[in-house]
């Protein structure tokens, strides 16, 4: 047994895997890197100084981009958070309500209700987003913050992971107790079970809020007002006005810079809560 | 478990039973409706009343489907997507392989610096790399030696930002199945001789095929579905036709000509075969997640 662990500890394979994944962290870090560079970078810059080389005009760039259609950036900024945050603090909240109700209760069409809203995860958003546009368009709701915000909260799959979440996490005998003392439903859904499912509440908030974050094809089919842009929908028409204007290239890729930072610091502090697995119970650092 | 009769789990479940009702059940409906009808122009078309929406039965299926264009599309779609799935899962099960490997130095940073592009929106990936695709800004044409927006290359450029994009949620999905396993297992293997490449082919990857299908059928989903990528890229080129994918052409049919009857149709087509393939990914969740349901 020793020579065997020896020779894993001299086997070439060894070095392979570490070289493997440094290159493929030097191809997902390269646009990444890149645009923090060329954020920096004045119109000139871009196009003549070498790829990766710091420019001059990062200051410039903030300020052109303050200064773009009197300061809408910072509203699209605005609006995203909106959008993500909120959207994701009640899509955890009914995911986890949901989660908990379905692995803790046992009651006439819990198996239908729960097939019939994981079956949602099988429909294109396509499907979805235009004719919500049309029904919102007939309430009046059409490019309203509203019509963004309500058909992101219902989120089949963090249901799924939240009644696996509950499954595990939440020990049937608190339950029986709380029962005995004569706690209402209420007072153990918000008592002993959302308090013990916190942290699968963090996992489900963080990937609800990035996919909010970066969803495009709802706000871009809802929205005409560009005050209530998202980040995705505000960078897209300025790209789709300065194509054929080099100076703007400059703003694009300064206002893609800052609207990475927060998703990227996000993602940076919250690593042990990035999970794709939620059937242990607990977060391991 | 609570076994008693009581209304608090149908109360508790209002919001999401609710939400899926106006959210999803009645668009899907509404959109079914919308593709059995036309709008049917009598007379000269002027005038109030000269416009009626009449029931075509599958008229507008019938359409979609004798469409060359949104066939051209789905023909685009299909090479895009054998490209990413194949590219993508595999980087992604080659990268979790490796993370997972006995003695794999700075797995910690490449897993965090491989996950990274998750957190970047579509679109700005796609204005990144459309950026850095231009001859003018980066190198990567010359590399190549063929302009990465030119028509030959074009798919290719499109998939990268695909690959780029999910290859580290695929692989940290992988990752963490593979963690589940047992280290005896390996042990035992390493006992007999097995070398870590052996232990990988012929124990990780069979313990993980599940999975590798779950992420699959999920990925065949998504990229069939592709939009934000080539409409964020359309402005930098004149190669990607406002119909290059199936959803653009429903976006366009939609919004742009008005033909909501026809745009419906089509989405009930790509809802039609998404769906056909999601039943086997269904079936795969049921046997190996949903067991304790």
């Amino acid at each position: 047994m020793a020579r065997a662990r020896a020779r894993a500890a001299y086997a070439p394979l060894g070095l392979a895997p570490t070289g493997i994944l440094l290159i493929g962290s030097v191809y997902c870090l390269f646009p990444v890197s890149w645009v923090v560079i060329a954020a920096t970078k004045t119109s000139g810059e871009l196009f003549s100084s070498s790829t990766f080389s710091l420019g001059t005009g990062f200051f410039q760039n903030l300020a052109d981009l303050a200064a773009y259609r009197e300061g809408v950036f910072w509203l699209w900024m605005l609006n995203t958070l909106l959008y993500a945050g909120g959207g994701a603090l009640l899509s955890t909240a009914v995911s986890a309500v949901s989660g908990y109700t379905l692995a803790k209760y046992r009651f006439a069409g819990r198996n239908l209700i729960f097939n019939i809203l994981i079956g949602g995860i099988l429909v294109p958003a396509v499907v979805l987003a235009i004719p919500q546009y049309l029904l919102f368009a007939k309430v009046g709701l059409a490019d309203t913050y509203w019509s963004v915000l309500l058909p992101q909260i219902l989120h089949p799959y963090s249901i799924y992971l939240a009644r696996v979440y509950a499954g595990a996490a939440i020990p049937d005998s608190l339950l029986e107790a709380g029962r005995i003392d004569g706690a209402s439903h209420w007072t153990l859904l918000t008592r002993v079970a959302l308090p013990l499912m916190g942290p699968g509440m963090v996992t489900i908030f963080l990937f609800q809020f990035v996919a909010i974050w970066n969803n495009f094809l709802l706000p871009f089919i809802m929205l005409g007002d560009d005050g209530k842009f998202p980040l995705t929908v505000g960078l897209y028409t300025m790209l789709a006005a300065g194509a054929n204007h080099p100076s703007l290239y400059n703003l694009i890729l300064i206002g893609t810079f800052l609207a990475l930072i927060p998703l990227i610091a996000l993602f940076l502090t919250m690593q042990r809560f990035w999970r794709t697995d939620l059937s242990s119970g607990a977060v391991k650092a | 478990m609570t076994t008693r009769k009581s209304w608090a789990p149908y109360l508790f479940l209002t919001p999401a039973v609710t939400l899926f009702a106006l959210f999803l059940a009645l668009p899907i409906g509404y959109t079914v409706y919308l593709s059995l009808r036309r709008t049917k122009v009598s007379g000269l078309g002027l005038g109030k009343g000269s416009k009626r929406e009449i029931f075509v039965g599958l008229d507008n299926y019938v359409a979609a489907i004798g469409d060359g264009e949104l066939w051209a599309g789905w023909l685009r779609v299909l090479g895009y997507a054998v490209l990413v799935l194949a590219v993508m899962l595999g980087l992604a099960l080659v990268f979790a392989l490796m993370l997972d490997a006995a003695r794999v130095r700075l797995a910690r940073f490449s897993r965090i610096a491989i996950f990274l592009p998750y957190a970047v929106p579509g679109v700005a990936a796609s204005l990144m790399w459309g950026f850095l695709y231009l001859p003018s800004v980066s190198p990567i044409s010359e590399l190549f030696g063929v302009a990465p927006l030119s028509q030959s290359a074009i798919v290719y450029s499109m998939a990268n930002v695909a690959v780029w994009g999910g290859t580290g949620f695929n692989m940290l999905v992988l990752y963490t199945n593979l963690r589940a396993i047992s280290q005896d297992l390996y042990q035992a293997a390493r006992i007999d001789g097995a070398s870590e490449l052996q232990i990988a082919l012929r124990i990780k990857i069979p313990i993980l095929a599940p999975a590798i299908i779950l992420v699959t059928v999920f990925s065949i989903i998504a990229t069939i579905q592709v939009f934000t990528e080539p409409t964020t890229l359309r402005p930098l080129t004149n190669t990607i036709s406002s119909t290059w994918s199936p959803l653009m052409k429903i976006y366009r049919d939609a919004f742009v000509t008005g033909d909501l009857y026809a745009a419906a149709a089509t989405a009930v087509v790509i809802a039609g075969i998404s769906l056909v393939l999601s039943f086997g990914f269904l079936r795969v969740v049921k046997n190996h997640a949903f067991g304790e349901a």
